[in-house]
């Protein structure tokens, strides 16, 4: 005699506790502390503050530790707390011009103002493992580092304000217009550039990085050269109404990327420079680069280039694909049951099988079994 | 209420007030075009998104202290996302809960119509995971909404007309197409194609919520709605041929359970509610026991 399956309440209880001894392991090792996360895994939680869309290194770090690393799971957290915060009002636009820089390079010239400061890169790294590292206590590494160079007070001006000077590169025009805020209205297409902007820095790393990848090797050439990229610490300000003038209330650190990009004129413009750009929170710099690349790879039709018809310059295609919370949803629910829609499916297949099985003979139409 | 007698520092049904407003503003654009797609500004839940989050947030949205919710999935109130997705209100909003399909005021439902017919008194509220019935003729959103607004439904009969001269059928099983009220061509949600005609000239409030595409529509009571077919092909609602073999329902959407490894199998009714209620009031299938 069959019994309708029941219990659905008590697997789910089970499973969550199961979950939980999983997430902590191996009891006869330490337990990870959110302080030693935030520390010692700092780009993860950089990916998950960016991506999260909210700029808090603890509760980053908390998510990772509760998402047993898993950070898309991680990122997810720090958006459904996100959502619930009440909004007090917006900051002033940072200036990433005073950006105190940790690190900060061109590749369009080899020396400018400010000079090209490495601060802490993989780039000339050997990877090689360092098996020193997997040793109890091998902390001395951080002692053979130099001591870190103190943040040069010497003024860093964005690389692109040179080729100003001469016209070479296109300036955009201040505007004061509110920017859009998709967390706040459905996005409505065509994005502006300012919105496009906000998808994209919430954008998975991983999408935006094929996409721009994709544009380098042809799908929407845009010949991009990295004009700069800097990381540091910006001070945020907020306008006080009561006061009547900004106050610091606190800082962040940015990863900010400019792109320089030809530009073959058109029938209104000479040649000139353009740029694509990113800004992305924390160090993020395969984040910010990508960014770029997919923004200039976006802007084609106000720079009134002809569209190669490529995904990175299909904006609905990007931007709607971009969210790794999205996607990782709808992707996954595919598990969830699905028993009503293939029962309903399983008739249909069976009724046409049989239609097709009874009428053989039919010389024009051979039986077809093509399952959709 | 205060949201202090229930769970929390969560505002009642989760949501902010703010949010709630937004959202029933986009119902209530809905109700005022019959299956005309309200773009509205979906909140991250806290449950993923294509496990409900458009049907949980118009539930949110809907809900008051002296409601019963009934939340059900494949028809069943006992599938683990019904469970959880009445665990949730019952924590952030502290409600009643049912399983009865007349006992409730408000059901949330995911891919199917409860057997029982609903009531005036009733809103029925659909989780929705692809809103655009063009979708898969047209993956553009900006074509598709210029599609609806100049009533170009022509692709869509194309479709249907191809389905028939390859199968002899229309083969869409389930989120069959429908005209609402002689405008707007509207996606019912995956339910299955037997359900549909339970969408028409229904009494009940039904609401569709897609929350990751960030959609929210509507049937006002007693719409009219019509499932996209042809004269020489008129649409059939279909099901298993089969009674219930535990209730012995011969009227009710059935679920395929299979039995053993020799192809044992067993047509029970997808609606559990409907099914326990048969057996409560003496019916019997062929394999039931008297209850």
């Amino acid at each position: 005699m069959y019994v309708a399956v029941k219990g659905g309440e008590r697997a789910i209880d089970a499973a969550h506790a199961l979950l939980a001894e999983e997430r902590r392991g191996d009891t006869a090792i330490a337990e990870l502390s959110v302080a030693q996360i935030r520390e010692q895994l700092r780009l993860a939680v950089n990916r998950v503050m960016a991506e999260g869309s909210l700029y808090d290194p603890d509760l980053a770090a908390l998510a990772i530790k509760q998402a047993r690393g898993d950070l898309i799971e991680a990122i997810f957290l720090i958006r459904a707390y996100r959502t619930t915060l009440p909004r007090f009002g917006a900051s002033r636009p940072v200036d990433t011009g005073k950006m105190a820089c940790l690190r900060r390079i061109s590749a369009t010239f080899k020396d400018a103002p400010g000079g090209q400061v490495l601060g802490p890169t993989f780039d000339y790294t050997h990877r090689l493992l360092d098996f020193k590292l997997m040793a109890e206590g091998g902390a001395e590494t951080a002692a053979e580092a130099p001591e870190p160079a103190s943040v040069d007070p010497a003024p860093m001006p964005h690389i692109a304000e040179f080729l100003n000077r001469d016209g070479l590169i296109e300036t955009d025009a201040p505007s004061d217009a509110e920017p859009g805020d998709l967390t706040r209205n459905p996005m409505q297409l065509p994005a502006d550039r300012a919105l496009r902007m906000q998808a994209l820095t919430r954008g998975d790393e991983g999408f935006l990085l094929s996409l721009a990848y994709s544009t380098q090797r042809g799908y929407g050439r845009t010949h991009a050269f990295v004009g700069e990229l800097r990381i540091g610490m910006v001070e945020v300000e907020m306008e006080i109404p009561e006061l009547g003038f900004a106050v610091t209330v606190g800082e962040i650190e940015l990863t900010e990327c400019e792109t320089v990009n030809q530009f073959q004129g058109s029938k209104t413009e000479p040649p000139q420079f353009t740029k694509g750009y990113g800004l992305v929170f924390g160090q993020s710099e395969r984040k910010a680069i990508s960014l770029s690349l997919v923004d200039r790879a976006l802007r084609w039709q106000e720079l009134g280039e002809e569209g190669q018809g490529v995904p990175a310059q299909d904006q609905e295609f990007v931007l709607m694909h971009a969210d790794n919370v999205q996607a990782t949803g709808f992707l996954e629910h595919i598990k969830l049951p699905h028993y009503v829609d293939f029962q309903s499916e399983l008739e249909l297949i069976r009724k046409l099988r049989a239609e097709a099985q009874a009428a053989p003979a039919r010389a024009d139409s051979p039986a077809e079994e093509t399952a959709e | 209420m205060s949201p202090g007698d229930s769970d929390s520092p969560y505002n009642f049904a989760y949501l902010d007030e703010d949010t709630k407003r937004m959202i029933r503003r986009a119902i209530l654009k809905g109700v005022a075009v019959p299956g005309y797609q309200v773009p509205f500004a979906s909140r991250e839940m806290p449950m993923p998104y294509g496990w409900g989050t458009g049907g949980v947030q118009v539930t949110a949205a809907c809900l008051v202290p002296e409601d019963r919710l009934k939340v059900i999935d494949q028809g069943a109130d006992d599938t683990t996302n019904a469970v959880s997705i009445r665990k949730f209100f019952e924590r952030t909003a502290g409600i009643a809960t049912t399983e009865t399909t007349t006992e409730a005021s408000l059901i949330q439902t995911r891919h199917r119509i409860p057997e029982t017919p609903l009531t005036e008194d009733q809103i029925l509220v659909y989780q929705v995971p692809i809103p655009e019935p063009l979708r898969f003729l047209e993956p553009r959103e900006t074509e598709t909404r210029k599609m609806h607004a100049l009533e170009d439904y022509g692709l869509m009969h194309v479709k249907l007309y191809e389905d028939i001269a390859r199968h002899g059928a229309i083969a869409t099983s389930y989120a069959y197409p429908v005209r609402v009220g002689d405008r707007y061509v509207m996606d019912p949600s995956p339910i299955p194609k037997f359900d549909n005609p339970k969408l028409s000239d229904n009494a009940a409030l039904q609401l569709f919520g897609a929350g990751r595409e960030q959609r929210i529509y509507a049937l006002p009571p007693y719409t009219k709605v019509v499932s996209l077919d042809f004269e020489d092909h008129p649409f059939q609602a279909t099901k298993a041929e089969h009674d219930c073999d535990l209730c012995g329902a011969s009227d009710s959407y059935l679920d395929e359970v299979i039995l053993d490894d020799r192809g044992g199998r067993m047509f029970v009714c997808s609606d559990t509610d409907f099914c326990t209620r048969r057996r409560a009031a003496g019916h019997v299938g062929c394999l039931g026991e008297p209850a």
